[in-house]
């Protein structure tokens, strides 16, 4: 696509890269990718999210910028800024589609091809922050990704589950992969964990409760908190809206700040 | 006589879902043995050949194929009314693979899951055209996690707001089947973590009869499909 490679690494002004991962699909993976950009911009940080899910990508949805289009620059490709702020930038397949409804039906090759291209050749300049949201599994996206960002020495990977034994079991397989390839588990998020009716204030455990602080502290991996089922969260990801921002009394709102936080806490300690 | 082939290579949790966590597939001299629940039901996945709950499957697309052309090829499953194959998200090495695979014997159609909201609808779209891309007839659609009712006040939530129609909008404006709607009920999740029938656990609950008339809708379609390709013969 380019007639010659950029000169200075695309991710050299990156200061730290995570990814976040499940072992199975519709956890929200997304979600979280989502808020923790919201939720770190809200702290002043500049932050990139890159979308290596091939097949079904959401992150340009969730910003509401879905009918972007990526524009060449001398640096390479460059990233679609969620609003005039450009405090936070993405990439995603969903950009390439000429068509939204396009199915991507790609064998692995050529997926592995793209997401070389993904993170070798998109102009983010500089960031605090790139979060690189994943599909589930551990296959030829996530073997690919990790290969490309281990020159970067990525900063580790989040690992999203529901509280139910069934997904737990996958991503203890998930923890096995970060392990084999050396990539830190800065922790474990327990999602669709409870819902508050918003009628009559009783707590049911829709999706179980317990198995992702369980799975945590089997593994010795730290618990990054329990997120409740939001329908507030739910809908301004349909309508692209800044749920941090707009929503700071939802249910889902103290547990998504607190991963942040968390995140945030570490990367000082980091650096002292 | 039913089959489950679980296509998951790296989150395979059918084996669990079944109470068949633990179990080992068994070689003999008409192929790999297929673990069964009970008699009529038979069941292989990739779980039965994992030693450990820790083993992870860290495989590119060509390993995965190769797989799943064993599963195809080298389980004696004997003589089955229903083959029911559970697939991972997406529209790849597996997905692609499944349908070559099978295209000598005779696909009926595929079931598509959605839940209501966009984020989810803008992903099955794309496997409708997956479908439609390798003639694969889609026999429905079915809306998972439509609308949960507080157990204790009994009000509605929509948990996952259908905010541009839900699975019914997409139905209409694509012309593919609504199967139906299952709504969200904690007894669901605990069954398949305990490996019980949920439909036996709670027969009362709204959501057993979601999936029955489901699964009604799906047999009356294999029956059609049947009594047509007879009549072509």
């Amino acid at each position: 696509l380019f007639s010659s490679p950029p000169e200075r690494s695309s991710l050299a002004g990156v200061r730290h890269i995570l990814l976040v991962l499940s072992g199975k699909g519709g956890v929200g993976k997304s979600t979280l990718s989502t808020q923790l950009a919201l939720a770190l911009r809200h702290s002043g940080k500049k932050v990139g999210i890159l979308d290596v899910d091939l097949c079904g990508p959401s992150i340009p949805r969730m910003f509401r910028v879905q009918d972007s289009d990526v524009h060449q620059c001398d640096g390479g490709w460059v990233p679609v800024f969620v609003d005039q702020d450009k405090s936070i930038s993405l990439m995603s397949i969903g950009f390439l589609l000429e068509k939204p409804d396009d199915a991507v039906v790609w064998r692995g090759p050529k997926k592995n091809a793209l997401i070389k291209q993904f993170v070798a050749d998109v102009a983010w300049g500089d960031l605090d922050f790139l979060i690189v949201d994943t599909p589930p599994g551990t296959s030829d996206e996530h073997i690919s990704t990790v290969e490309a960002l281990r020159p970067y020495k990525p900063l580790g990977a989040i690992l999203v589950t529901t509280p139910q034994a069934v997904s737990v079991g996958d991503v203890r397989r998930e923890l096995t992969f970060c392990k084999k390839t050396g990539l830190q588990v800065l922790g474990i998020v327990e999602n669709m964990s409870g819902f508050v009716c918003p009628h009559c204030s009783e707590c049911t455990n829709i999706f179980s409760k317990g198995g992702g602080e369980e799975l945590a502290k089997h593994a010795g991996v730290p618990f990054l908190g329990c997120v409740p089922l939001d329908p507030q969260l739910s809908r301004s990801l349909e309508e692209g809206r800044d749920f941090i921002r707009e929503f700071p009394k939802s249910a889902a709102f103290p547990a998504l700040t607190h991963i942040a936080q968390q995140i945030l806490d570490g990367t000082r300690q980091q650096t002292s | 006589q039913v089959a489950l082939l679980d296509i998951d290579i790296c989150g395979p949790s059918i084996p669990k879902m079944m109470g068949l966590e633990g179990e080992q597939v068994h070689q003999s001299g008409s192929g790999w043995s297929p673990v069964y629940v009970e008699e009529n039901l038979g069941v292989m996945s990739v779980g039965f050949l994992l030693s450990s709950p820790d083993d992870a499957v860290i495989w590119r697309g060509p390993k995965k194929n190769g797989l799943i052309k064993q599963f195809l090829r080298d389980v004696d499953w004997g003589e089955i009314d229903y083959l029911i194959v559970d697939t991972p998200p997406g529209t790849s090495d597996e997905h692609l693979s499944i349908v070559q695979y099978l295209s000598a014997a005779h696909i009926d159609g595929a079931v598509i899951i959605t839940t209501p909201q966009e984020v989810s609808l803008q992903d099955v779209r794309k496997e409708i055209n997956f479908c439609h891309k390798v003639k694969l007839p889609i026999i429905g659609v079915v809306e998972n996690m439509s609308g949960f009712i507080c157990p204790n006040c009994k009000n509605e939530s929509q948990i996952f707001p259908p905010t541009t129609g839900g699975a019914e909008k997409m139905c209409q404006n694509l012309n593919v089947s609504l199967l139906g709607k299952v709504p969200l009920d904690p007894q669901i999740g605990k069954s398949c973590d305990k490996g019980q029938s949920f439909l036996s656990e709670a027969p009362e609950s709204p959501a057993t009869s979601s999936y029955r008339s489901i699964i009604q809708r799906i047999q009356e379609y294999c029956d059609q499909h049947h009594f047509q390709e007879e009549k072509m013969i």
